[in-house]
Order: C-alpha cells, then structure tokens, then sequence
C-alpha cells in the first residue's frame, strides 16, 4: 500500500473539505478511488453510481494517463504517484 | 454580472474566431477565495474574470463542445498554481445565437457542474461576435418559465 495525492478539480472540492489535493493510501487506482470515498463520503454520490462503478463522466488521471488507456481502475500505483479525478465539461 | 477586462474579452472572441467553423470551448478564471467555501457559490459570485484559458474542443464538432480533459486538468493545476479558481466555461455556438442550447441545459445541470458557473457564449452566427452570459441551473430564469437560464450582465471592467 502506496500513500497516493489524488488532485481534486474546483467542482469536486466542497465534498473533500475545500481540499484540492489528499493523501489516501492504495496498490491500485481501484482501491485509491474506493479510499478517497471511504474518507469524504459527499463525493461517492458524484464519482460512482448505484452499483458503485465510476460514473461515465468522470474521468481519472495516473500521471496525466487516463486510466482507461492505462489498466482502468486495475492499474497498480506507487508512492510518488499523483490520480486526477474531473467530471467532463460539455455542451452544444 | 460576469466582469471582465477588455483583454480577457478579445481573447474570448479572439478563441471563437480562431476555432471557427468548430466550436471552441476555454474556462474562466477568477482569484480563489482560498476559504474552501469559494466553489460553494455562498459569496463573491461575481468576482471579476482574471484569466480566460482556452481548452481544446475534443469533441472537434461544430455543433457541440467537450473540454479536452487533459487540458482541463492541466488548467486546474496552473490555476490552483496562480492562485485562481475555474468559475465558468466558455463556448461558442457557430449557427445560433449566444444563447444556452437544450445540450447546455442538460450539461450544465449534471451533478458536477457547479451551479455558479458562468456560461459565457460567443455567437459568429451573424457575421460578427456576440459574447452574452449566463447562469444556467435548476431554479434561474424568470418566474413564468423556469427555464434554468437567467442572463447576466457582461461587463468590462478595464
């Protein structure tokens, strides 16, 4: 188990306390993600749906990789590692 | 009220043209409150606009906008680096006016999308650019419709 800074956008920081970066420990993205809920239960809502998948809308960094190209939320981390996590934008 | 400088709002229409016949798409940045409370919208909603940042629409369309995520990040980290905070988005619309489009309705609705946000809206469907703004959520707009869009002010302030 790594300690992990996961960097929170503006939007997502009233539910982390007004933080924009915190430490959680984990081996991989899954379990960061499941331990930064854990912490600041306001986010779970935002970040995973009723089933407890990470909502399509929001994507999740390991070191500016998106995940998704990466192992997804298997992807193993290491101490010194930053997760991103940010809703998409979008309109018409 | 969406204050910005003159700089700032030839940058905005400056984007718009530049990105044309695509939509273009940037973020608005203002000082952050660094009280944790700033993003929850209770005070300084009209803190004047200190940076426009244009992003990358990854969605390459012109008809519709998506921030490049990687560039939305990256612009979140150079602002939290500045001392600022995103406190709206911009676009452009190509064929209609500078006015919130259903898709922006319900984008700008979703969970995450804090409700304070300017949605600032550059028009070229008329030859020339037309910059109005908005805020866009549940409950704005007038009494009678409901719409979840009430217009603001678009002021410069030097």
């Amino acid at each position: 188990m790594s300690e992990i800074s996961v960097r929170l956008p503006t939007v997502l920081r009233p539910q982390a306390n007004g933080q924009s970066s915190v430490n959680v420990t984990g081996s991989t993205v899954g379990e960061v993600v499941d331990g930064l809920v854990a912490d600041y239960p306001d986010l779970e809502s935002n970040l995973l749906d009723d089933g407890g998948a990470v909502r399509k809308f929001i994507n999740i960094y390991l070191n500016d990789e998106d995940i998704r190209f990466l192992e997804k939320l298997e992807t193993p981390v290491v101490q010194g590692d930053e997760v991103a996590i940010l809703p998409a934008v979008a309109g018409g | 009220m969406l204050s910005l400088s003159r700089q700032s709002w030839l940058e905005i229409l400056a984007e718009a043209w530049k990105v044309y016949p695509l939509e273009a798409c940037g973020l608005l940045m203002a000082e952050s409150a660094r009280s944790g409370q700033s993003s929850s919208g209770q005070t300084g909603l009209d803190k004047p606009i200190k940076v426009f940042r244009p992003i990358h629409n990854a969605a390459q369309s012109s008809r519709i906008f998506q921030l490049d995520p990687m560039e939305y990040m990256k612009a979140e980290r150079a602002a939290d680096d500045a001392g600022l905070e995103v406190v709206g988005v911009m676009h452009s619309h190509t064929h209609t006016a500078a006015y919130p489009s259903p898709t922006d309705v319900a984008e700008a609705t979703k969970p995450l999308v804090p409700p304070t946000w300017h949605w600032a809206i550059v028009s070229l469907a008329w030859g020339y650019p037309e910059l109005r703004s908005f805020r866009v959520a549940e409950g704005q707009g007038d009494w009678s419709t409901r719409s979840g869009i009430a217009e603001e002010r678009v002021w410069l302030n030097g």
